[in-house]
């Protein structure tokens, strides 16, 4: 693969596409440079630490500027759909453009990909169902991260009974399966919109990021750090979210990053099933499922929305992997 | 280790009843009335739709809902479906076929993944082992309906190699694209666990020690490195049982195997709730027994375990 290699050397590119890690990389190191003073030392700290060494790391990690890109494009696409196609991915024009064949002339054009059986423009259906799927994937990611998190800090920093009992909720929402349960869920919704999968979606997967943050919390609690502060005085809420979360969030952050692919191909699942989202909103899942029907005369109609969402769910598994690298010492 | 036992068995019990609560809940509590269903679009006579909630005990607060069913499942009796069929009755003929899809999914890809985690595990860097992460890479950002689609159009359509759908769920040759399609994701997360696990093994003591002491490589690879690198991918294949049964229900659309799958689904998009409810509950006890098993088999696996 030659042009991974060349990747290597680009650089300004990706940056925007990570701000949610250098946001977290700040908040990691406002601590220290609470205690320290402005100057060399302060330099040197920050290149030792975690989230410094894991941003230099990643610089350098063709995949992560590969899969920071596609990210970032995706993410433009979703809030711009316009500036990718002039065509109106809702337009349908029988008499002309039935099951059109993929025009390459057509560069960009409305015909680029084809036709789809409602004679609709499959490239703008593409272009415009970006908006869906990150919709869901980074609203339902910061949901359960929230939900997750903070039930997970809760159990591992107080332990005992809260943690009994939070453990057991966790253990009950585990039980059932994230695809049945979504199905039950929005079953009850005779309108779905994208709100109610990000609903239903936070709603039962919040617990695989509570377990991985109570872990987390679990261990960072018996730092002589965090004994410290308690011995300083420090009350709950500060020793909580100063001293214990950036330090337990890493591992959350590598497990949220990859579930956020998880949810934008559950959540195309559901579509496809027909009991996620609906007409009129655009999506590649509902593409997907209407396209089953003439995959033996028109697989192209199947295959671009089919790409599209693949490629999606690969570049934030990626990044997610990336980042794991660089967090976890243990591989280096 | 009876003590042990004994104790996750009781930590059983609530999550049991919560998980089962939390689905009743889900499925009787929302908006939208099962029995107006069953009229379709006609208007029903009140009379009638009284006795009918009467019967299925619909009129009675969730709770005693709840506690009556619960009753019954003790007893074995998973209520009755809205069409007047026990729920016992349309389990007993879907569950055996997704058993069997399962399990062949299951074989697949335990036998599958940790060959191919051991291979690229061994050798990082290698050709091999690039070739499994980006094959893996794949197969997980893949959707599970796109790559059935491909499958069937691949290896049923165009090669004419098996049935594009399944017509006998007893003959295994037809099972087999479906489970294969349904256990490669899982197959991919086995690879790349295994890989992971072996990775960070081939590092530790006791493996400097059994090389210093001569051993066979067959022998290290085999006794020492696979048997303390499993405990994670244990754990994953443990749960995995219960949700490949759950998975089914993508797969077995596609290719129309009369499993709990479709049935479940049916059963979702028509709010029969007894139906649903019997379905998950038996996935649940699956799931249940499955992860206390696993447990168990830590202590197999890892001598420095020991349950008290």
């Amino acid at each position: 693969m030659p042009d991974i290699h060349d990747e290597d050397s680009y650089e300004p590119h990706p940056k925007p596409g990570v701000s949610h890690l250098d946001y977290a990389g700040e908040q990691g190191m406002a601590v220290e440079q609470e205690t320290l003073v402005e100057s060399d030392v302060v330099k040197r700290e920050e290149a030792r630490s975690l989230w410094g060494d894991a941003w230099r790391d990643l610089r350098r990690r063709p995949i992560f500027l590969i899969s920071a890109v596609l990210i970032l494009l995706l993410v433009i696409m979703a809030i711009f759909p316009w500036a990718f196609t002039d065509a109106d991915p809702r337009k349908a024009d029988l008499v002309h453009n039935y099951l059109k064949r993929p025009d390459w002339t057509d560069f960009f054009g409305a015909g680029w990909f084809g036709y789809d059986g409602q004679g609709r423009s499959i490239y703008a259906r593409v272009v415009y169902g970006a908006r869906a799927s990150i919709t869901v994937g980074i609203c339902v990611t910061a949901a359960v991260t929230v939900l997750g998190g903070l039930a997970g800090m809760i159990a591992g920093y107080f332990g005992g009974g809260v943690d009994a009992v939070i453990s057991r909720i966790i253990d009950i929402f585990f039980g059932i399966p994230l695809l049945l349960g979504a199905l039950v869920l929005l079953n009850a919704f005779s309108t779905r919109t994208v709100w109610s999968v990000v609903v239903a979606l936070g709603f039962l997967g919040w617990t695989q990021i509570a377990r991985v943050m109570r872990g987390a919390v679990l261990t960072v609690k018996q730092s002589d750090y965090v004994v410290a502060g308690r011995a300083l005085g420090a009350g709950t809420g500060r020793l909580m979210f100063r001293h214990i979360l950036p330090n337990a969030i890493a591992p959350v952050i590598v497990v949220a990053t990859i579930a956020l692919g998880g949810y934008i191909a559950t959540e195309a699942t559901l579509s496809f099933l027909g009991i996620g989202l609906q007409d009129p909103t655009i999506s590649w899942g509902i593409d997907i499922s209407s396209a089953q029907k003439v995959i033996r005369t028109a697989p192209y109609v199947l295959f671009f929305p089919a790409a599209a969402l693949s490629v999606t769910v690969l570049a934030f598994i990626m990044l997610g992997d990336a980042v794991r690298d660089a967090l976890d010492p243990k591989l280096r | 280790m009876g003590s042990y036992v004994l104790r996750r068995v009781l930590q059983m019990i609530p999550v049991f009843f919560g998980t089962t609560l939390l689905i009743f809940l889900m499925v009787y509590t929302l908006p939208g009335d099962p029995v107006a269903a069953l009229f379709g679009e006609k208007a029903a006579d009140p009379a009638v739709v009284a006795s009918i909630k009467h019967k299925y005990y619909l009129d009675q607060p969730i709770w005693k809902q709840y506690l009556h069913y619960m009753g019954n499942l003790f007893q074995g009796d998973f209520g009755t479906s809205f069409t007047g069929r026990p729920v016992t009755d349309i389990m007993a003929g879907a569950f055996p076929v997704t058993i069997r899809l399962a399990l062949l999914a299951f074989v697949f890809e335990m036998i599958l993944g940790l060959v191919l985690g051991l291979v690229s595990g061994l050798r990082r860097g290698s050709v091999q082992d690039t070739l499994v992460l980006i094959l893996t890479l794949l197969v997980i950002s893949v959707p599970v309906f796109v790559l059935a689609y491909i499958a069937q159009t691949v290896f049923a359509t165009n090669l004419g190699w098996v049935t594009p759908t399944v017509q006998n769920s007893y003959d295994l040759s037809q099972l087999m694209l479906p489970a294969i399609v349904l256990g490669s994701l899982s197959l991919a997360y086995v690879a790349r666990l295994t890989r992971t696990s072996i990775g960070e093994n081939l590092r530790a003591d006791y493996m400097r020690t059994a090389v210093a002491k001569g051993l066979p490589r067959r022998t290290i690879i085999s006794r020492h490195l696979l048997r303390n690198s499993l405990i994670p991918v244990v754990t994953f294949l443990g749960t995995d049982l219960g949700a490949l049964m759950g998975g089914a229900i993508v797969t077995e659309g596609i290719f129309n195997v009369q499993g709990i799958g479709n049935v479940l689904y049916r059963a979702i998009n028509q709010k029969e709730g007894p139906t649903v409810v019997g379905i998950v509950t038996v996935l649940v006890i699956v799931y249940l027994v499955a992860s206390l098993l696993v447990d168990l088999l830590y202590a197999v696996l890892d001598p420095r375990i020991r349950y008290a």
